[in-house]
């Protein structure tokens, strides 16, 4: 076991490889993502970016006749080997790419993981749901109706309020599938702006169908392609004039995917 | 780079824009309607007609200087075949109802949401359709065949169990009941739970919580409407159930004053009385009564929980 302090490593993937019955969806890859970056993952539809989150916080456990080897370590320990997959679970926010919202309340909906975890303290509770709705840019917009149901909230507002559960666990590692689906562009662009905030307290792992997203916000990308990792590098590199493989620089420029 | 997402689209050929349906699958699209909606109001027709039917029946009855509406339901005597004195209480059976169905759903509700809970979140794939296979079959047993299972089984296993003098009463028809009523209960609210979409559980399992915590904190309150009709289902199949209790409960009228008493329920009574009743006789009519009664209270069990749902809704 590898100590936090000997490798700036929060996840290590060796050798994953993922099938769906007989169809292999990914075909054995390895990458690092470092603490307290944004590692942006790029790729067409089917290149095994969501698979690969699921993965990560072992919810592919819940999907039958799923195949899984090789590792999957966070912070030294291996995802598929821990006694606690819950604390692992907490460990990881994760946000979906189409919005969730729990038929619960909106205030509810962000105390749902505290309280499960064991917070039950009222004026604790308040401060995390309204810390988490002004992360995730949705406080000001639900502040006077946190009592009625999540559920009815607008496309891009569920999304929001996936967001800010995501981060009520207070997670090291946050994880966004393709969160700016359903939001309009300025909400986005607030979003990126708290991500970038976020950064300086937790690893984050953007993946995304737009190029132009990781672009502003990633520190290194990762270019993903019918299960194998075509490309991982800074995401200067990535998106300059010469990336290592002549399909990430066809992908970026849009002239395939 | 050769990549198959860049072929070259066909070009339109606007074949659906020219295309014609036939006559008949037009006609008989308006056809199939009218028969649909009248299928849909057939039930009117039938809750109504069935109403009217008891109700007419029982009318007379009701008119008759000797009978009194509150004698007939706050009154335990019941001696309609007496010579001098006849009398038509039926307050011992309607504790005799209550008080069966009562002990059958403290029974049955927990036992059948618990299993509904294993199958639908706990179990494996297999586990599963093996169980559901059981239920199913538990659920086609008729009710005469429960009421021999009472009368026989049960009943011994009562009297050398607690003591009690006779093995047919309020313990014996409410165990029967609650077993004829937990597949029901089963089947509905494991429907109810697996109609939970999967991606709520998704959501909440990449929070971190545990099965448990989902369970009780998500699933039921998602699927809570479908519990209750669940339950209510179950309760209908109590209140209406006749030949099981007939042979369970130990028929006599009493009201009940522990589980090991014998009662005799509303629908036992009319089933073993209606027989022997001339028709059109006043003993006739109060057996019509005690249906119309019947109705009600089922009516009422509905409506109650028809508002309960309604509210659960809005919120």
């Amino acid at each position: 076991m590898v100590t936090m302090a000997a490798t700036a490593n929060h996840i290590e993937v060796r050798d994953l490889r993922l099938s769906y019955g007989m169809k292999e969806v990914i075909h054995g890859i390895s990458f690092d993502v470092r603490q307290h970056e944004i590692l942006g993952v790029i790729g067409p539809a089917q290149s095994g970016k969501s698979s690969l989150l699921r993965c990560l916080n072992r919810t592919i456990d819940f999907t039958p006749d799923t195949h899984v080897s090789g590792t999957i370590e966070v912070d030294g320990e291996d995802v598929r080997k821990t006694g606690n997959v819950y604390a692992l679970r907490r460990k990881i926010g994760m946000v979906a790419p189409l919005p969730v919202g729990l038929p619960l309340s909106i205030y509810d909906n962000v105390a749902f993981a505290p309280r499960c975890a064991g917070l039950n303290r009222k004026s604790d509770l308040d401060t995390i749901v309204e810390q988490c709705l002004r992360q995730a840019a949705l406080w000001d917009e639900v502040k006077d109706r946190l009592d009625s149901l999540g559920t009815k909230l607008s496309g891009g507002q569920q999304q929001r309020l996936t967001i800010a559960r995501a981060l009520s666990h207070e997670p090291e590692i946050l994880c966004l599938d393709e969160f700016s689906i359903a939001i309009d562009p300025v909400t986005t662009m607030r979003i990126e702006d708290v991500l970038k905030e976020l950064r300086r307290h937790m690893t984050i792992v953007l993946v995304t169908n737009l190029t132009q997203q990781a672009r502003r916000l990633a520190d290194r990308t990762m270019f993903m392609w019918k299960g194998e990792i075509v490309e991982l590098d800074t995401t200067d590199v990535i998106f300059s004039e010469k990336p290592k493989d002549q399909r990430t620089r066809d992908y970026v420029e849009g002239i395939f995917g | 780079m050769t990549d198959p997402q860049r072929t070259p689209p066909a070009p339109p050929i606007f074949a659906v824009r020219a295309a014609k349906r036939a006559a008949w699958a037009v006609g008989g699209e308006k056809i199939l309607e009218a028969l649909v909606y009248l299928c849909g109001f057939s039930a009117i027709v039938f809750v109504l007609g069935i109403f009217i039917f008891v109700f007419k029946e029982a009318l007379p009855v009701l008119t008759r200087e000797n009978f009194s509406l509150a004698e007939f339901l706050g009154s335990s005597d019941w001696y309609p075949t007496s010579e001098s004195n006849k009398r038509y209480g039926v307050f011992a059976m309607i504790a005799g109802t209550v008080a069966v169905t009562v002990l059958a759903m403290v029974i049955a509700v927990p036992f059948g949401l618990g299993a509904a809970i294993y199958l639908s979140e706990f179990c494996g794939q297999k586990t599963r359709e093996t169980l559901k296979i059981v239920i199913e079959f538990l659920a086609a047993v008729p009710s005469v065949v429960w009421g021999f299972i009472g009368l026989t089984v049960m009943s011994r296993l009562i009297v050398q169990f607690t003591g009690a003098q006779v093995g047919v009463n309020v313990l014996n028809g409410g165990l029967i009941l609650a077993l004829m009523s937990v597949p029901i209960i089963v089947s509905i609210s494991e429907d109810a739970l697996k109609a939970v979409p999967d991606s709520y559980r998704e959501a909440a399992i990449a929070l971190g919580v545990t099965r448990w915590q989902l369970v009780w904190r998500v699933l039921l309150p998602a699927a809570k409407q479908g519990l209750l009709a669940a339950v209510l289902l179950g309760v209908g199949r109590g209140v209406g159930e006749t030949m099981a209790v007939l042979m369970a409960t130990g028929h006599a009228v009493h009201i009940p004053h522990s589980v090991l008493d014998s009662v005799r329920t509303l629908t036992a009574n009319i089933a073993a009385e209606l027989g022997e009743a001339p028709a059109g006789s006043d003993h006739y009519r109060v057996l019509f009564l005690t249906g119309v009664l019947l109705f009600t209270l089922t009516f009422g069990v509905n409506l109650i929980a028809d508002t309960i749902v309604r509210g659960i809704r809005r919120k």
